[in-house]
């Protein structure tokens, strides 16, 4: 008996080990391009040419520099060098435009979608009755909409208004986008009635309820909707494209895509200096932003 | 002494109600915004969508989505982008519902692993298209490493029937960290009593499996699935960022589809094809709901 039960535990130990070896496999997988692209951006313009050179001169039409046949993808430079980062903040004014350009674009939407959100969420979670459902189901439904429908009602709107080609044809839709209006009603229902009922009898106010009850409780779920808001903003490519025709006002994410027709030697550390926000925000916050996804869970109440 | 009592019975439940004007208020910014910028624009399309132009308004019923399913972009890019999801959103809901069972179980430094999991999720498409390109280029690492391993031939991933691979990669690589974490909160609101129960009753792991903790996940597998299908048709963005404009044709998306339809500024052909997306997209959610009520709704509550 003894000896079937240490067996089994062997098996169990086998199994364990097996699977973690897995998990580290997967690890491994999701964090190297992240981690090439930063070392990556540690390369001279010379060592990138010589490594990658085929990669990028298909639509350059070659180089003066020495060009190897294979790509040599590096885990580590040769040499370390700042260059890249020289260049990009120092020397061509361009990319740090279209990095403000980003910034401008994604801040009011993440600002002011959270605030809309924050106040209609409260309507939602504190009235009843059919309208209101059916109302919310509405929300759901546009939320779940691809950017090709979406962007359609949108590009109406911002012609009709006169917006075409200005901030305001991405910013304003994106403020009234019901994702954050979804998430933050859900954490919202989840306070139970009888705080509220509780403070009511105590003669509190509605403002009062909203800043001192629903606020404090709701504050991580706020965080989270921050950072969704703020990653999906950050990436936007297909509003641009269609709203805004010049590409002086494109975001850096665009602009990145089009990087390998000229400085190939910056676009690592323009990549870096792209992906840094959102990676300190994780760092930061990844325990909201675990919270908020499992809110986002079920789309029922 | 009757009013009294009357009064009595009135007052509290006067206090309680949640209906209130400070309620109504805090949903109306929202309500309105959403009206402006989607409801109004899109009862606006449905109208176009029924014209044959905007300046005769003449009604011309189905026509324009006639011309529409006689398209051959149109036809291309619905049926390339349907196949896409078709690939994507099932290693999606599998994948990730393993990543998830990897941190439900016994193994070590699982808060490490969640981390690494869920990074991707925050690094912008953007920066990390450049790895992509180099890995999967002709000349590229991946083709280098199964040349000397396997002997295998070069394969052409970006510019060949290939690429579809690539693009189902990087969605993934990029989208299951969050779906996840929605299995992980649904894998511990399983009862641990039920399952023990089970065990001493006598049921195999199969049983336990299908009998209880797939009844207890089907509300997140479908909520999984949906958000997957709707990331799935933004597949446009990582496509656009790893071939720009011209994808090779097995890539043509329907959003490639709508931007050039932007360009020519066709709105009836525009509002006819996102009426059909939506209704699609309605049916597809509404189809999946119907059946995880079936599979799954006596667990509910």
């Amino acid at each position: 008996m003894k000896k079937l039960r240490t067996h089994r535990k062997v098996g169990e130990k086998v199994i364990l080990a097996i699977m973690t070896i897995f998990a580290a496999a997967a690890s491994i997988i999701f964090l190297l391009p992240t981690v090439l692209t930063i070392t990556n951006s540690f390369m001279a313009q010379s060592e990138i040419n010589a490594n990658y050179g085929v990669v990028f001169s298909s639509v350059t039409g070659g180089g003066k520099t020495f060009i190897s046949e294979k790509v040599n993808l590096k885990f580590i430079p040769d040499i370390v060098s700042f260059s890249q980062y020289y260049s990009v903040l120092f020397k061509t004014p361009d990319y740090l435009l279209k990095f403000w350009n980003s910034v401008i674009l994604t801040v009011p939407v993440v600002i002011f979608q959270t605030v809309v959100a924050l106040f209609a969420s409260y309507g939602f979670a504190r009235l009843t009755g059919k309208l209101k459902e059916i109302l919310f189901f509405f929300y759901i439904v546009l939320m779940l909409m691809p950017y090709q429908v979406t962007l359609v009602p949108n590009y109406l709107v911002a012609e009709k208004l006169g917006l075409l080609n200005t901030r305001w044809a991405i910013i304003l839709p994106g403020i009234f986008s019901p994702f954050a209006v979804f998430l933050l009603t859900k954490a919202m229902k989840r306070i139970p009635k009888t705080y509220f009922e509780a403070a009511m009898l105590d003669g509190a106010s509605e403002l009062q309820i909203f800043t001192n009850i629903c606020y404090p409780m709701v504050r991580s779920a706020v965080f989270s909707v921050l950072m969704l808001v703020f990653i999906d903003y950050w990436n936007m490519v297909e509003q641009p494209l269609i709203l805004l025709n010049d590409e002086q006002m494109h975001p850096l994410s665009i602009f990145l895509s089009k990087i390998n027709t000229g400085d190939t030697g910056l676009a690592f550390a323009v990549a870096v200096i792209y992906m840094t926000p959102s990676l300190l925000m994780f760092l930061y916050g990844e325990d909201y932003l675990v919270e908020g996804i499992t809110y986002s869970g079920g789309i029922k109440g | 002494m009757k009013k009294k009592i009357k009064e009595k019975k009135l007052r509290p439940s006067k206090l309680t109600d949640t209906n209130t004007v400070f309620a109504r208020l805090s949903l109306l910014p929202s309500f309105l915004g959403v009206s402006v910028f989607f409801i109004i624009p899109f009862i606006i399309i449905i109208w176009y969508s029924f014209l044959d132009n905007p300046i005769n308004k003449d009604f011309v019923f189905l026509q324009n989505y006639e011309t529409l399913f006689k398209n051959n972009a149109f036809l291309t890019a619905a049926k390339n982008t349907l196949l896409l999801s078709a690939v994507a959103v099932p290693l999606a809901v599998i994948l990730s519902l393993g990543l998830a069972s990897l941190l439900d179980s016994k193994i070590p430094c699982k808060s490490l692993f969640r981390t690494f999991f869920l990074c991707p999720m925050m690094v912008p498409v953007a920066s990390v298209v450049l790895i992509w390109q180099v890995v999967f280029h002709y000349h590229g690492t991946l083709n280098a490493v199964m040349a000397e391993w396997f002997g295998a031939a070069p394969v052409d991933w970006m510019k060949s029937s290939k690429c579809m691979i690539v693009v189902v990669l990087l969605f993934l690589w990029k989208n299951l960290g969050y779906n996840m974490i929605l299995f992980l909160a649904a894998l511990n609101n399983i009862p641990k009593d039920l399952l023990e129960v089970a065990e001493l009753e006598g049921a195999g792991k199969l049983y336990r499996l299908l009998h209880i903790k797939l009844r207890y996940l089907s509300p997140t597998i479908l909520f999984v699935t949906i958000l997957s299908l709707i990331n799935s048709f933004k597949l446009f963005r990582e496509v656009y960022l790893l071939t720009g404009d011209y994808p090779y044709e097995d890539l043509y998306l329907l959003q490639h589809f709508m931007n050039n339809t932007f360009k020519s500024l066709d709105y009836q052909k525009l509002s006819a094809a996102a009426m059909i997306m939506s209704l699609v997209m309605v049916v597809i959610i509404g189809a999946m709901f119907i059946a995880e009520n079936k599979f799954g709704g006596d667990v509910e509550e």
